[in-house]
């Protein structure tokens, strides 16, 4: 990736995508769905990444990378097929091709950089975006939860799925290796602070990335054959979060969240913190 | 290879999308005397816009303060830009 992109200022996607690129190499295909990635490469003729990338639409990109996949193995390449693809392009529009290409056993990475809205056409509600939060579609807070989407994709039962945010780049990168070197398909679903959509100002956006990760938000764990095992930095978090509110409070979008909601992700919390401790030490 | 120049194919660029300093509204000013090479700041700038040696590339820094926000030290100063 070259300096030059025309992401907003405090971008954690570029952030992301950089860590990915790096841990993939330079033998990577890209496969790019309508989303933030397909307008911060730059303005045509030009591009600001330079390794292949094809453009695709929202609904075509897991389809699009299952057939290019098969074609580099029948000719015995070992190339990198990896689908970088919004939460929009991965959790509502893109959600059967993705579907489809799990259950193909394709070998491919889908990665979902989920921003929790859909940021490149100013900051609408998607599947994804948590209760309570405000969007230009939900000004008075959204009514419903968000959409599971591990679940979803732990159930076609694929070799490799791991969580990870923007706020850890190393772990994301070592995520990344792991699941490239694995045959068959494998889902990471990072999440990327969107400061622009998030409202909140761009420096903190790290900040807001780890503050999510230790309040129990977001749980970085990796899902290996069935096994799960959670990431060091959610460790301690998990043991004890800190409070949901220091995460909600520097975030425009959470302001005038009702009482019922904040309680509601508070259980939600509680709840995906005590399933995932007990599934990994075997007992569910 | 005629064909070739009328698809739609970008070639990689740097500054696709211009000189992205000119955007910037607070410049990162790094004081070398409390800095400890940590490298923190490089690995967190979203632009790749600080390099090995801790140089800010101002031609492409955004100036969205991540560094200063994230630098343990707090050895990044960010300054607004002369107009």
């Amino acid at each position: 990736m070259l300096k030059g992109t025309s992401a907003c200022a405090g971008c954690s996607s570029s952030l992301s995508l950089r860590y990915v690129l790096k841990g993939a190499g330079p033998d990577t295909v890209l496969v790019i769905p309508a989303s933030c990635s397909s307008v911060i490469q730059g303005i045509y003729p030009n591009t600001a990444l330079n390794i292949p990338v094809y453009n695709i639409a929202f609904a075509a990109a897991a389809a699009c990378a299952s057939g290019m996949s098969n074609a580099f193995r029948a000719v015995g390449k070992k190339t990198n097929v990896i689908v970088y693809a919004g939460d929009g392009g991965t959790l509502d529009i893109g959600i059967q091709s993705m579907s489809g290409a799990f259950e193909r056993g394709t070998d491919f990475l889908y990665i979902c950089y989920d921003n929790e809205e859909y940021g490149n056409t100013g900051m609408q509600r998607s599947g994804s975006t948590p209760l309570g939060a405000r969007t230009t579609t939900t000004p008075a807070g959204k009514t419903d939860e968000k959409k599971d989407i591990d679940a979803i994709i732990t159930a076609h039962d694929p070799p490799y799925l791991a969580t990870a945010c923007s706020a850890y780049p190393q772990d994301l990168f070592k995520k990344v290796k792991k699941a490239l070197a694995i045959r068959g398909p494998a889902f990471i679903h990072i999440l990327v602070p969107c400061p622009s959509g998030w409202r909140f100002p761009p420096e903190k956006t790290i900040e807001i990335g780890r503050l999510a990760v230790k309040s129990g938000m977001w749980i970085l764990y990796e899902r290996e054959y069935g096994r799960l095992a959670i990431s060091s930095p959610s460790k301690a978090a998990m043991k004890n979060p800190i409070p949901l509110e220091n995460y909600l409070a520097p975030q425009g979008r959470f302001a005038g969240i009702s009482p019922k909601a904040l309680d509601i992700l508070k259980q939600r919390i509680t709840q995906k913190i005590q399933r995932l401790t007990e599934e990994e030490k075997g007992i569910c | 290879m005629s064909g070739r120049a009328r698809l739609a194919l970008s070639k990689p660029t740097t500054g696709a999308a211009g000189r992205t300093g000119s955007w910037r509204v607070f410049r990162p000013v790094i004081d070398t005397e409390k800095c400890n090479q940590c490298g923190l700041c490089q690995m967190y700038c979203p632009d790749a816009a600080i390099d090995e040696e801790l140089n800010v590339d101002l031609n492409f820094c955004k100036g969205c303060g991540i560094c200063a926000n994230e630098c343990p030290k707090k050895a990044i100063e960010m300054v607004r830009e002369e107009t």
